[in-house]
This record gives structure tokens, C-alpha cells and sequence, in this order.
């Protein structure tokens, strides 16, 4: 019996939730080409000369960027651009600080006893067994008590004064991404052969030349993906953020957000293109790093 | 030396372990305690907490208030519990037709030629990874009256000469519940196929061998080997559903209100944190419980990681 054969049922299913998976991103892109500025109905592509006059010229863009009018407009909107400046430093600094604290603690308890060990464990699984929103309204409670406190205890005025902004932002997503990397990493840990090590500490090699020499490297797979997951959560994340961010802290999806609310601008779609491209350029080379591991 | 290395093991382990404490502690165990606290205290005029010991505000989840305005001492208006009881039902409707949807997806990956199976995930990876808010977006493009749906539904209309009036699909139950299970739909399937994947050929040369139809085979081989996997990805999709606001803000504008945007709104827009503690702690024992009572009857898939 062929191992691959599939049934016409799976394969129907399996195109029809791709479809799905997929319709909406197609037209998500299609319209960030629209020429109607409402972005109502799709009235064809932007044309490139002021010169060309289509019937309902009331309502249709012009412009010297031709289809690509709506990323012109983008990319000088300086909202958008700060947005993503605060939503790359975040996810950078949050990603290097979990990575690192992340797998320390994998490291402390996989291989390492010591009191609290199963109080630790259990305090990683606490973010994923309850929903973001109630950990979102728990450090926004702890961050506007303690910084009203602060604020009125060491008598701080005007722009001195602690506030909601980039540092709380990012320190919460540390918090929230340590468990991921945590047990990322743990996962790893649990097939790995000590043998390596001991032969290492034999061979005369002290405990740092051994991490050094021989688990990091071994354990670096799974760091990284440890360290990609945490990226990928860090710029997805929504809710801790909508929390935890004040004024000049805005990340993209939080933006985005406060767009949807009021109106609807084909610079949004502009905005998903260009973000749908990167996940979609990024994928790609991660799928050729793998293919290139395998040969 | 090495004596003196492992007399401090201990020690080892505990400064290897401090920081991540440092941040569980300080960040989810302290504000979680914080958010107990507020829970039992009352709303000041000007939005700020006042601390008390008072079950006011869990008492007003129960349905009864002394704000009422007939005049009466006490009034029982069950809204709060309908609210609670809507976001379980859509928890669960979600996770329902998202298990429907997914496993076929994951079985054809898991089953796919190995060369295949990569691309085939990296196709699941590209929605999960464009971002929630664009997400759901997305669906407001194409469900909206001027939207996408309605307007290929009017061309078809159009064709047959039917009277077509666009339907109101935006702004209703059934608009979330298709925003939630889009949004949820790559974390089924990831830890479905990873359980799937583990299933060595052989057993189902087995069953084929011992004269199992193809029925029989997916209902004594497939299906139990894969539950590790389904436990894990409704963990992964019943949580965040009870919790989300984006969603149903957007696609079920002011019509479809969960507890989620009960709690966001006492934390903005009515400005009520007591309340919205209360409310919060609330989801949190109701997912608890859930998943709880859940994992205990078919266990902990450790399939959760990899997604």
C-alpha cells in the first residue's frame, strides 16, 4: 500500500482551508492598490499621470507613484514609521533579554537542584494556561499603583514623573516570552547526551570551556528557535502591549487598531502588504536555511 | 575543584533560575495578587481604587446591583452572566469547528511526501504570522456591506437577474465566531500535525493488513494517536478566545460584547479597575476550571511547545 496515497476527501478539505487560510490575506493585498480613496469597492489600479481621467474622477487617486501610491502615502507618514521603529526596538531588546534569561533557566532546571525548582516550573505554565488580557490588566494595576506611588513618595513633577512608555512595554514582554524560550529550550535539553560533557571535564576541560565548547553549541538550535518564537510572539503581541504602552510607545498592531476604530484607509492595506511581504520573504529563508541543514 | 563545583550545584541552579523569578515574580504573581486585592475594593468618584473588604463587585457579576431604577432595594439583572456564558459558548464553538477544519489539513501535511511536508507548514506559518490586528482586518474587508462577499455575491446576482440587497454580515454573532476560528486556526493545526507525524507507517500498514477500511483505521489507529495533539491545540485556542477584545470590538462592533471587552472597558472607557478585577479573575478560575477538567480526562500533550 502506498504510504502517501490520500483519500479525494482530505484533499478537497485540505484546498478548501487553504483557500481559506488565504482569501482574505489576497484581498487584504489586492485593495492596497485601489484606486478609490474611501477603499469602499475596488475600482481598478491607480493610475500614474494626473493627466488620465476615469469616469468617477471625483474619487480616484492620482499619483506620481502609480500603484504604489498608498506606500508613498505610507512611508511618509511618520506615525507609521515611529510605530515601527518602537515595534522592531521592542522586539529586538525583549527577544536578546528572554533569550538569555530563558534558557539560563532551562539550563537551572534541567540539570540543576536547588529549592524552589517545581514552584519555578509551575510559575512558566502560569502565562500560558491563563488568557493575555488577565496578565495585561494585572501589570497595568501594578505599574499605575506603583508608579502613582513613586511619583508621590520621591515628589516627581512634569516630565520627570514615571509613566507608561517603551520601558514598560518591553519589560513586559520579557515577562511574558521567558516561559517560551524556557521550555523551547527545555524541550532540547531532555535529548541530550550528557556523554559530550563528561568527556569534555575528563579530557581536563573546566565547566565554562565545557558550556562553551560543547552544550552551547549543541543547544543552539534550540535557542534560536526559541529566540525566533519569541520574536515572532513579541511582534504579534497585542494585548499586553494595548495595556502596558503610554504616549510615544505605539507599537504597529496598536496603531493599526486605533485606524480600524475611527476609518478605514487603503494605507492600512499598504501597511499589511508590506508587513504580509517581510513574513512572507522571512519564511522563505528560513525554509532554505532548513533545506540547507538537511543536505 | 571539582568537589567544591559540586557542593555548589545548589547555588549554581539558584542564580540560573533568579532572573527568570525575578520576572515571574514580579510581573505575573505580584500583579495577579495586586489584581485580587483591587478585585475587593470599590471605585472612587474620580475612577481611582479605594481598598476595602467588600465582595461588591463580585456580587454585581452575579446579576444583582443596588443601583436600580425602580426605586427597588435590590435588583437581579442576569447581563454579566450572559456575558461570561457567550464567550464560553463561543470558546467552545470555536474550538469546535476549528478542530473540524484543522485536522484534515494536518493529516494531508503529516501524510504528504517528507520532501513536501516543509513547504506545506511554511503555507500554515505565513497567516500566523501576518499580524492579528491585520488579521482580522481582513475580515472587515470582506465581510462588510460594501465588502468583498457582497460584492461578488451581487455580480452572481447580477448574472441570474435576481434582486440582490447586500446582506448584513458585519456586526453580527456569526462575524466573530469566523473572525475567531481564522485567527485560531494555525495553532490547531501546527500541534494536530506534529502528533499526526509521529504515527509510524507501519501501524497503519497494520491495520490495512488485518482488513481495517479506511473508516475503521481513523477511528481505532489515527484519531487516539492524534489526541495529544488536539488537547494541545485547544489549549492553545479555547484560552485566548475567552480572553480576546480585538475581535469581537471589531468585527461584532457594540453588538457581540465578551468578557473580554467588559474587562478592557472597565479599564478605559467606564474606568471601574475594581469591577474589571473582579471580572478578570473571573475568566481566569472559568479557564482554569475548563482546562482543568479538560486535560484531566485526556491528559497534557507536551505537543503545546512547538507551536
Amino acid at each position: 500500500m502506498n504510504p502517501f496515497r490520500r483519500s479525494p476527501f482530505v484533499i478537497t478539505a485540505t484546498m478548501l482551508v487553504y483557500a481559506f487560510l488565504y482569501l482574505p490575506i489576497v484581498v487584504l493585498v489586492l485593495y492596497s492598490f485601489n484606486a478609490s480613496r474611501t477603499n469602499v469597492v475596488f475600482t481598478g489600479f491607480i493610475p500614474k499621470f494626473a493627466d488620465t481621467v476615469l469616469a468617477d474622477g471625483s474619487n480616484i487617486v492620482q499619483s506620481p507613484c502609480g500603484p504604489f501610491h498608498w506606500f508613498c502615502e505610507l512611508s511618509k507618514n511618520t506615525d507609521v514609521t515611529n510605530a515601527a521603529k518602537n515595534t522592531l526596538t521592542i522586539a529586538f531588546i525583549a527577544t536578546f533579554v528572554s533569550t538569555v534569561v530563558g534558557t539560563m533557566a532551562a539550563l537551572a532546571l534541567q540539570r540543576y537542584n536547588f529549592k524552589l525548582k517545581s514552584f519555578s516550573q509551575l510559575s512558566l505554565y502560569i502565562p500560558i494556561v491563563i488568557p493575555e488580557i488577565v496578565m495585561g490588566i494585572g501589570i497595568l494595576t501594578l505599574f499605575s499603583q506603583l508608579f502613582g506611588l513613586l511619583n508621590n513618595v520621591l515628589n516627581l513633577n512634569g516630565d520627570a514623573r514615571l509613566t507608561l512608555g517603551l520601558g514598560t512595554v518591553i519589560v513586559s514582554h520579557i515577562a511574558f516570552m521567558i516561559p517560551f524560550v524556557t521550555l523551547v529550550v527545555q524541550a532540547r535539553l531532555q535529548g541530550f547526551e550528557k556523554a559530550y560533557e563528561e568527556a569534555a571535564m575528563d579530557l581536563g576541560a573546566n565547566e565554562w570551556i565545557t558550556f562553551q565548547r560543547i552544550t552551547f553549541p549543541m543547544i543552539l538550535p534550540g535557542v534560536l528557535s526559541g529566540a525566533l518564537l519569541a520574536f515572532t510572539l513579541s511582534l504579534d503581541d497585542f494585548v499586553i502591549t494595548f495595556f502596558t504602552n503610554g504616549p510615544g510607545s505605539t507599537t504597529l498592531p496598536i496603531y493599526v487598531y486605533g485606524l480600524l476604530r475611527r476609518i478605514i484607509t487603503p494605507q492600512v492595506n499598504a501597511l499589511s502588504t508590506v508587513w504580509i511581504t517581510i513574513v512572507f520573504l522571512a519564511v522563505l529563508m528560513l525554509q532554505w536555511i532548513q533545506n540547507r541543514e538537511q543536505k | 575543584m571539582l568537589k567544591r563545583l559540586r557542593e555548589n550545584k545548589s547555588a549554581q541552579g539558584t542564580l540560573l533560575i533568579l532572573p527568570t523569578l525575578v520576572f515571574m515574580v514580579g510581573l505575573l504573581i505580584i500583579p495577579l495578587l495586586l489584581t485580587l486585592v483591587v478585585s475587593f475594593g470599590q471605585r472612587s468618584p474620580d475612577g481611582n481604587v479605594i481598598y476595602s473588604f467588600s465582595f461588591n463587585n463580585y456580587v454585581r457579576l452575579l446579576g444583582y446591583s443596588t443601583d436600580c431604577a425602580n426605586g427597588a432595594k435590590v435588583c437581579f439583572d442576569p447581563l454579566y452572566a450572559q456575558i461570561m456564558w457567550r464567550s464560553l459558548a463561543l470558546g467552545f464553538n470555536t474550538t469546535v469547528l476549528v478542530i473540524v477544519l484543522a485536522y484534515p489539513l494536518a493529516y494531508f501535511i503529516a501524510r504528504a511526501h517528507p520532501k513536501r511536508r516543509n513547504t506545506y507548514l511554511f503555507l500554515v506559518l505565513i497567516p500566523l504570522w501576518t499580524n492579528f490586528v491585520i488579521r482580522v482586518y481582513a475580515w472587515m474587508m470582506l465581510l462588510r456591506q460594501e465588502g468583498v462577499i457582497n460584492i461578488v455575491l451581487g455580480w452572481f446576482a447580477n448574472l441570474l437577474h435576481i434582486p440582490f440587497t447586500p446582506l448584513n454580515m458585519l456586526y453580527t454573532p456569526g462575524a466573530v465566531l469566523v473572525g475567531m476560528v481564522y485567527e485560531f486556526l494555525p495553532f490547531m493545526i501546527l500541534p494536530i500535525y506534529t502528533s499526526l507525524e509521529k504515527i509510524d507507517n507501519s501501524l497503519y500498514e497494520a491495520a490495512a493488513d488485518l482488513g481495517a477500511n479506511s473508516l475503521r483505521t481513523l477511528m481505532r489507529v489515527t484519531l487516539p494517536l492524534s489526541m495529544p495533539g488536539v488537547v494541545a491545540g485547544t489549549i492553545l485556542v479555547f484560552i485566548p478566545v475567552m480572553g480576546t477584545f480585538i475581535v469581537s470590538d471589531i468585527l461584532g462592533g457594540r453588538q457581540v460584547i465578551l468578557v473580554g471587552n467588559l474587562i478592557q472597558r472597565q479599564f478605559l472607557d467606564a474606568r471601574d479597575p475594581t469591577f474589571g478585577s473582579a471580572a478578570s479573575l473571573i475568566l481566569m478560575i472559568l479557564t482554569l476550571i475548563v482546562t482543568y477538567f479538560y486535560t484531566r480526562k485526556f491528559g497534557f500533550g507536551e505537543e503545546i511547545v512547538v507551536a
